[in-house]
C-alpha cells in the first residue's frame, strides 16, 4: 500500500481500473488452463451437488421447508446433532492441542506407536467404529458401561471419529514453533502460564481453529459410527443424518433436502465463527 | 561485582560442555566471549541467563546469588542468533512485551516503547509486523525488547550471525556506540575474531569448554597465551619451528641471518596486500611459509614470483612455538 502512496501518479485518471486488467493479464496460459481445470472439477464435484439440494430444498416450496423444520421429531435431532457436535468439538480443541504437545515437545516410550494409532479412526471404516463402540459401550459391555439408546452414545462415537483433527492440525505448526521464542519470553519475566496464553496460543490459534472446524463438519455429517450404538430413538438419540435417510426411505425427498440445506448453513456458521475468533485471538495476542 | 562465575561445569552426556569454569565478568563492560563453535561459550552465555542449568558451581550477578534462580527472575535480556521474535505482534508489542507482563502503566510503557525505538531507529516501522523487517531490523527490534525491561546484563548469542557480512559490520559499530550509551553490562558470544576484537573491551577465549585466555584484545593479540590463541586471533604460518603472523616476517632478497631461505612459489595480491608463499630449501621445514607484504613493500624490494628469498622474523614479533 506504501508503494501506491510513494509511487508518482498514473499518467491516465483511470488507474484503478487498469491496475485490474493488468492483474487479469498476469495470467499465463498454463496457469489458465489450471484454474479452468480446478474450477471444472470443482464445480463437478461440489458447486453442482450443492446447487441441486437447493433447489430440491426450494422444490416442495416454503411450506415443505417450514413444515419440515417446526416438525418436533426433526428439530430435536437437529438440535441434538448441532449440540454434541458442538461439545465434541470444544472437548477436541483441549484435549486435541494437548496430545498435540505431547507428541511435539515430550519424549516417551511408545510414542512412535501413540502416532500412528492417532491416526485410526481417520482410516476405520466408521461402521467399524460403531461396532467397536457397540462391544465396548453397548448392552453385553465388558467393563459394565451401557451407554446404548442415550445422547452420550452419539457423544462417545462423535468423539472417537473426531479426535484426530484437531491433533493433526496443530502438530505441524507445533513442530514449527521456535522453542527459542519462548526462551525470549521467559527471560522477559513471562511466566509458563503467560508465556502459553500470550505467546503459543495466538501462533496456535489458527491451526486450533482449522482442526475445529474440520471436527465440527464431521460431527454433524456423522452416520455409521453412532447408529448402531445409538439406537436412532426420536427425541433421545437420533441425529439429523438418520432423520434424513428415514426421509429419503419414506420418499420425501423434499423434506430431505430441506434438512441437508439447514445442516449446510450450519456449517457455513460455524466456519465464519471459528474465524472471527481466530482473528480476535491473533489481535489480542 | 559485575558477573562472578564460580566452579561451573556442564555436560550433555558424555560431552563436557564446560569445565570447572571460574571468571569474573566487570560490570558496565563489553565483554565476548570468542571461540569455535561448539567449544561452550553459548551453554556458558545461556547458564548466566538461566535458560540452561549447570551441573555445579555458581552465577552471581550484581551480588545476587542467581544460580537457583529461573530465567524469569534473573531480570536479564537475552537476544538470540535468530531473534525469537514474536511473530504474530507488531514491532511495538514485542518491545512492550516485557513491560506489559510487568503490569506498568499505559502511558510509562509507550514512553519506553517509544524512547527505545529511537535509539533502534525503528520509529517508522513500529506497526510494522516482524515478519516485514529485514534481518538486521528484526536484531535491533529483538535488542531494544531486551533493553526494555532494564535489565542488569545484556547477553547476546552469536547476535549478528544469521545477517549478511555488511550489515553485520554496521550492527557492530551501531551496538559498539549503543553500548557506550546506555552502560549496561554486555556479554556476547561470537566466533568471529574480527567482530570479537573490534568490539568488546575485553575478550575472554573459550575452547573446549576451557578458558584459554582472558585480556583486552591488544593483551589477546600481542601476548597470546597458546597457540591456539595465536591461530585462532589472526592467521599464523611456521617459520622454522615457531608460529608466527604471516605479515611478522621480515623477507629480503638479499642473504642475511635468516630463519629460513626459500624460493617465491605463489604470488597473490588481494587489495592493498600481498600474500606470498615461499617454500624452504630446509628438508626439516619443507612446508610452505605465508608471507604478507603491503604492494608498497614489495615494489621496494623489488619481489617478483619465482625469486630467492631470505625469511626472519621482524624485532618485536610475537612467536610461539609449534608442534
Amino acid at each position: 500500500m506504501t508503494t501506491e502512496i510513494l509511487a508518482p501518479p498514473t499518467p491516465t485518471p483511470t488507474g484503478r481500473r487498469g491496475r485490474g486488467r493488468a492483474r487479469t493479464n498476469t495470467l499465463t496460459r498454463q496457469s489458465g488452463l489450471g484454474l479452468g481445470l480446478a474450477l471444472t472439477w470443482f464445480s463437478l464435484l461440489v458447486l453442482i451437488p450443492l446447487a441441486l439440494i437447493v433447489i430440491q430444498a426450494a422444490d416442495g416450496g416454503w411450506a415443505t421447508f417450514r413444515d419440515t423444520l417446526t416438525d418436533d421429531q426433526t428439530f430435536d435431532a437437529l438440535r441434538l446433532t448441532v449440540e454434541q457436535s458442538l461439545l465434541v468439538t470444544v472437548v477436541n480443541v483441549v484435549m486435541g492441542t494437548l496430545i498435540a504437545w505431547v507428541l511435539v515437545r515430550d519424549r516417551f516410550w511408545g510414542k512412535r506407536l501413540l502416532e500412528v494409532i492417532i491416526d485410526i479412526p481417520f482410516a476405520l471404516p466408521t461402521i467399524v467404529a460403531g461396532l467397536v463402540l457397540l462391544s465396548l459401550y453397548g448392552p453385553r459391555s465388558p467393563i459394565g458401561i451401557d451407554v446404548s439408546n442415550t445422547e452420550r452414545a452419539v457423544f462417545l462415537a462423535l468423539l472417537f471419529v473426531t479426535l484426530p483433527f484437531v491433533v493433526r492440525t496443530v502438530q505441524p505448526v507445533l513442530l514449527e514453533l521456535d522453542p527459542e521464542v519462548e526462551q525470549a519470553a521467559a527471560s522477559l519475566g513471562a511466566s509458563q502460564l503467560t508465556t502459553v496464553r500470550r505467546i503459543i496460543l495466538p501462533a496456535l490459534a489458527p491451526a486450533i481453529t482449522a482442526g475445529a472446524a474440520l471436527s465440527f463438519a464431521r460431527g454433524i455429517s456423522e452416520y455409521g459410527s453412532l447408529v448402531l450404538l445409538s439406537g436412532n430413538l426420536p427425541h433421545t438419540s437420533e441425529v439429523a443424518s438418520v432423520r434424513i435417510l428415514t426421509y429419503i426411505e419414506n420418499g420425501n425427498e423434499a423434506a430431505a433436502a430441506s434438512v441437508a440445506v439447514l445442516l449446510l448453513l450450519v456449517a457455513l456458521a460455524a466456519i465464519l465463527a471459528l474465524q472471527l475468533v481466530n482473528r480476535w485471538v491473533a489481535r489480542r495476542g | 561485582m559485575g558477573i562472578e562465575i564460580a566452579g561451573i561445569t556442564k555436560k550433555f552426556g558424555d560431552f563436557v560442555a564446560l569445565e570447572d569454569i571460574d571468571l569474573s565478568i566487570p560490570s558496565g563492560q563489553l565483554t565476548a566471549l570468542l571461540g569455535p563453535s561448539g567449544g561452550g561459550k553459548s551453554t556458558l552465555l545461556r547458564i548466566i541467563a538461566g535458560l540452561e542449568s549447570s551441573d555445579s558451581g555458581s552465577v552471581v550477578i550484581e551480588g545476587n546469588d542467581a544460580t537457583r534462580l529461573p530465567a524469569q527472575k534473573r531480570n536479564v535480556g537475552f537476544v538470540f542468533q535468530h531473534y525469537a521474535a514474536f511473530k504474530h505482534l507488531s514491532v511495538r508489542r514485542n518491545i512492550a512485551f516485557g513491560l506489559e507482563i510487568r503490569k506498568r502503566p499505559k502511558n510509562e510503557i509507550k514512553a519506553k516503547v517509544d524512547e527505545l525505538l529511537e535509539l533502534v531507529h525503528l520509529t517508522q516501522w513500529a506497526d510494522r509486523l516482524p515478519s516485514q523487517l529485514s534481518g538486521g531490523q528484526r536484531q535491533r527490534m529483538a535488542l531494544a525488547r531486551a533493553l526494555a525491561i532494564e535489565p542488569t546484563v545484556l547477553l547476546l548469542d552469536e547476535p549478528f550471525g544469521a545477517l549478511d557480512a555488511k550489515v553485520r559490520k554496521e550492527l557492530r559499530d551501531w551496538l559498539r556506540r549503543l553500548h557506550d550509551e546506555v552502560h549496561v553490562t554486555t556479554v556476547f558470544v561470537t566466533h568471529d575474531q574480527e567482530e570479537a576484537l573490534e568490539v568488546a573491551d575485553s575478550l575472554v577465549v573459550i575452547n573446549e569448554g576451557r578458558i584459554e585466555q582472558v585480556g583486552t584484545p591488544d593483551d589477546l593479540y600481542d601476548k597470546p597465551a597458546s597457540d591456539f590463541v595465536l591461530s585462532f586471533l589472526g592467521p599464523v604460518t611456521t617459520l622454522g619451528d615457531k608460529l608466527i603472523r604471516p605479515h611478522d616476517i621480515d623477507i629480503s632478497r638479499y642473504e642475511q641471518a635468516a630463519t629460513a631461505v626459500g624460493t617465491i612459489t605463489r604470488w597473490t595480491r588481494v587489495g592493498f596486500e600481498i600474500r606470498l608463499e615461499v617454500t624452504p630449501e630446509d628438508v626439516l621445514h619443507p612446508e610452505p611459509v605465508q608471507v604478507v607484504v603491503t604492494r608498497a613493500e614489495a615494489t621496494a624490494l623489488d619481489l617478483h614470483e619465482g625469486d630467492r628469498v631470505w625469511l626472519r622474523p621482524q624485532v618485536g614479533a610475537d612467536q610461539v612455538a609449534g608442534h
